[in-house]
């Protein structure tokens, strides 16, 4: 069980939890995740990321958005109220070295993984761009935390309500054409859409690019094979080889099939939990978006 | 297929014979023994069971039990002690419950064994106690032996259900500390006989819920999960603690245990998590899954329990498992119950090979699977939308035997078809979980993972104050091996607590 110390609503449905868990914020590292449930007997067993830790505490923070049953449950729970499952770190920690300029490319609720990142990052000498990307400004999670951090920061808006319009690939793609400020390397979290055009993007100018995957799991020790992907024409294990791959290698249609395997049942589940408000998730959008494109 | 008897009429069968055997002069001679019919084990009618969750084997009636143990010669030799992995004292028991004494029989029964009621549904009989078992000689048929098994869960069901176990007891503390990691079988006896001798027992278990692939793989219709329940209930009142959600390796280093929390001994009963695949292409299309991951969906997560349950189920309609053993058949008969209209199992040998124990078998064939053996796919088959549409399967003759003596599938060249199919289950194979062998290097490892014994006897890892036992050792295998490793390894960690 762990106790909910904190909480705050960063955007209509993005939220944050400082949680109890000092074992967890002792062990954990950039890139680790753990996995909840909102019910120890019919709960559904739910990966989100270390996006934070405070060892003085004994506290990790979670960031959330709510896109089905258990992470609009979750929503409702309160400071003082116990997390029923938590347990973690799982995956493997991101790997940080000094690389020389790094571009993170983070969209919606990837920001929040990706600030423990650019932390690492940093402190291992690296020059940080940050390219963040939104539908707008109010989705921008950690924007201050992001900017003190970063190098340089790049904000893109679908709508140019703040910074550019247009999508995150449009900078990137100018930073791999800089021949001053080429990335040595790129890390991408978000959507697995825009993780997938992210890779798209770097592939013709060889900038190595490292995607989090977030594939369906149950256990998350390596015991079910739920999570596997298909990395290189070799099946990979999210939970314990990931979540960070090579994107470059990734079998995104693969990935991106095998995500929407039980929509039709997690749409039911919503249902009957009675929260369905006809709210659908930025990811959902982009796959159906994507899926039309493909017809 | 005979057709099908209920429970009272096998249990007013059964107290006709009692009566003729009552009559009979005593000690009853071997020839009337031989003559006492073979009691079946009352089950569910097979069409019903098919869709529902309840245990398909009803278990033996007190009649039943009394009369089936009196087919048992109490030979000298006890051949059914030898092939009992933890040599339960198998004619001993068996004459209690002749006698009418079932609390005696189960008394004797836990001298050697902790978890009967586990045992005697799952152990593969037909390969251990009564392989050997005389009466079945007799008769030139296996299945003919005494009904060991079924005898061993009538007494530990008797017991549970007249007022239950007495709570073993615990001797004065010691003041020593012992981790158990993964509260399987081998992890809760050890947990048990390290308890016993007063010492403080921690177990660390990943998972939200105990008892391993008691709990999470074998189904409910096979196992009811309110057994496993029991188990640990009494494991709790003997003053065991409990640490769900916890991976050593991940959330704690085994090392840690030792050095930061001060644990005196570890044992490692982590159990083979880790699902093999074919290897052949389509095997990450949309509705191809480890069976460990289908199984745990349906059991741990409960998601045969529709309208409660968060956890979603594939609705597979025409299901594959690929694979002979118990995994298979669970994985299956639990796609029938969650609704498939067609299951069938592909096998690379024949129906004499199949690994998994007869009784499965038979019930998955009762229930309406089907076997394809001498089969094997070559590639899974998808549509547009990256989902299952069918298989591409080989055809296969026995060859020569392979080291084990089973004889080696061979490839029929130019023999392939195609069969359509919207799920496959794939259940060929658990290899061991690296996770704490990763993060462990003074742990050595063999080149598949299991864990290497310095001390056989003791089960004793190379790493000093860790024992280890189960399917992280000996690969994926039995309960009853788990168990007789668990007790090894308490008893070496007790005697090394000595010291
Ligand atoms: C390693 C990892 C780290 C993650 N970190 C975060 C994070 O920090 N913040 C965050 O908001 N989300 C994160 N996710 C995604 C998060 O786990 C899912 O949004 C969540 O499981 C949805 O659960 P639900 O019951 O609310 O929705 P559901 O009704 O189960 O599903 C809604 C949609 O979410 C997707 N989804 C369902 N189950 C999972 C699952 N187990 N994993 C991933 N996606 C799923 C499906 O595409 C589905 O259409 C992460 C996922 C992974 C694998
Ligand atoms: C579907 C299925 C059907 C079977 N049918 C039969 C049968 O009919 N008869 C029979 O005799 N045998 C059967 N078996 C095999 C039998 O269940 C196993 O041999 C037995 O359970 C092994 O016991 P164990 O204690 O070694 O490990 P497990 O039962 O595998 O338990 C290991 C436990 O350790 C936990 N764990 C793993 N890693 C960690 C970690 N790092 N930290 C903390 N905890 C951890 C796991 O979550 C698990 O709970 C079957 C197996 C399966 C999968
Ligand atoms: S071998 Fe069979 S008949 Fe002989 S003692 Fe054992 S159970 Fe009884
Ligand atoms: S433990 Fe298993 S092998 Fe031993 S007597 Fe019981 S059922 Fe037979
Ligand atoms: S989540 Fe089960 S193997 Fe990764």
């Amino acid at each position: 069980m762990a106790k909910i110390l904190f909480k705050k609503q960063m955007s209509s449905a993005v939220y944050m939890f400082r949680v109890e868990a000092p074992l967890i914020a002792q062990e954990r590292k950039a890139g680790q995740f753990i996995i909840l449930q909102t019910n120890k007997d019919n709960g559904e067993r739910v990966p989100l990321t270390i996006a934070d830790a405070d060892t003085t505490e004994g506290s990790i923070t979670l960031i959330f958005q709510t896109v089905g049953k258990t992470t609009t449950e979750l929503s409702k729970f309160e400071v003082g109220d116990d997390i029923p499952v938590l347990v973690g770190p799982l995956g493997s920690p991101t790997h940080i070295e000094n690389f020389g300029h790094v571009v993170c490319v983070c969209g919606g609720v990837g920001i929040a993984p990706m600030h423990p990142i650019v932390q690492a990052l940093k402190a291992a000498g690296n020059k940080v761009t940050i390219i963040m990307g939104a539908r707008n400004e109010s989705l921008f999670l950690m924007k201050d935390e992001m900017t003190a951090l970063a190098d340089n920061i790049i904000f893109m808006t679908d709508d140019g309500s703040y910074g550019r319009k247009g999508l995150v690939t449009e900078p990137l793609k100018e930073l791999c054409e800089d021949t001053k400020g080429k990335p040595d390397m790129v890390i991408a979290i978000g959507p697995p859409i825009m993780m997938k055009f992210c890779a798209l993007t770097t592939k013709p100018y060889g900038v190595k690019t490292v995607v989090s995957l977030n594939s369906i799991m149950v256990d998350g020790t390596g015991m079910c094979g739920g999570c596997r992907v298909t990395i290189g024409g070799k099946t990979k294990f999210v939970c314990v080889d990931g979540p960070e791959f090579d994107g470059h290698e990734v079998d995104w249609n693969n990935m991106l099939q095998r995500m929407g395997a039980f929509k039709p049942q997690e749409q039911e589940s919503l249902h009957r939990f009675g929260a369905n408000d006809g709210h659908k998730c930025n990811i959902d959008k982009m796959a159906d978006a994507k899926a039309k494109e493909s017809k | 297929m005979s057709e099908h008897l209920t429970r009272e009429q096998l249990d007013a069968a059964a107290k006709v014979e009692l009566e003729k055997i009552n009559a009979l002069p005593k000690p009853l001679k071997p020839k009337d023994k031989t003559a006492i019919p073979a009691q079946p084990m009352p089950q569910l009618e097979p069409s019903y069971r098919a869709r529902v969750m309840e245990e398909v084997a009803q278990g033996y009636t007190e009649a039943q039990a009394i009369v089936e143990a009196n087919r048992c010669l109490a030979c000298k030799n006890q051949p059914c002690v030898e092939s009992c992995p933890v040599h339960i004292d198998i004619p001993a028991f068996i004459a209690k419950i002749a006698e009418g004494d079932f609390k005696a029989a189960i008394a004797k029964i836990k001298e050697t064994s902790l978890l009967p009621a586990i045992c005697g549904r799952v152990c593969p009989q037909e390969r251990q106690c009564q392989m050997n078992c005389t009466m079945g000689k007799m008769h030139k048929d296996v299945n003919q032996a005494v009904a060991i098994g079924r005898l061993e869960r009538f007494a530990a069901d008797y017991e549970r259900n007249n007022g239950g176990a007495t709570v073993p007891a615990v001797k004065p503390a010691t003041g020593k500390k012992v981790a158990v990691i993964g509260s399987g079988p081998a992890g809760l006896v050890v947990a048990a006989d390290v308890r016993r001798e007063g010492h403080d027992v921690t177990i660390f278990e990943a998972f939200h819920k105990l008892g391993g692939v008691v709990r999470y793989g074998i189904p409910e219709f096979r196992l009811p999960k309110k057994i496993v329940d029991n188990e640990i209930e009494s494991l709790a009142a003997m003053g065991v603690k409990f640490e769900t959600n916890f991976v050593i390796g991940r959330t704690r280093k085994l090392k840690d245990l030792i050095e930061k929390d001060g644990f005196d001994a570890v044992f490692v009963g982590t159990g083979a998590g880790l699902p093999l695949f074919m290897n052949i292409e389509g095997e990450n299309l949309v509705g191809v899954f480890a069976a460990n991951e289908y199984l745990t969906r349906a059991n741990l997560m409960r998601a045969y329990d529709k309208e409660h349950a968060d956890t979603p189920m594939w609705p597979g309609k025409n299901v594959v498992v690929l694979g002979g053993g118990n995994v298979a058949m669970d994985a299956a008969r639990m796609a029938l119950r969650l609704g498939a209209e067609k299951v069938r199992i592909i096998y690379r040998r024949s129906m004499n090979e199949l690994p998994a124990r007869k009784e499965e078998v038979l019930h998955a064939q009762e229930e309406g699977v089907e076997f394809c053996v001498l089969q094997n796919p070559a590639k899974i088959l998808g549509d547009e939308a990256g989902h299952v549409r069918g298989m591409l399967v080989d055809k296969y003759e026995l060859g020569e035997p392979d080291e084990k003596g089973r004889p080696r599938p061979v490839k029929v060249e130019g023999a392939s078809f195609e069969i359509e199919c919207d799920t496959v289950l794939v259940a060929i194979g658990n290899g061991s979980n690296p996770l704490i062998s990763n993060t462990t290097p003074e742990l050595s490892v063999d080149k598949k993972g299991h864990i290497l014994l310095e001390d056989a006897t003791a089960n004793k890892t190379f790493m000093e104050k860790v024992y280890a036992g189960g399917d992280i050792v000996l690969g994926a295998a039995t309960v009853i091996l788990a168990m007789g490793e668990g007790r090894r390894a308490a008893a070496g960690i007790n005697e090394f607590l000595k010291k």
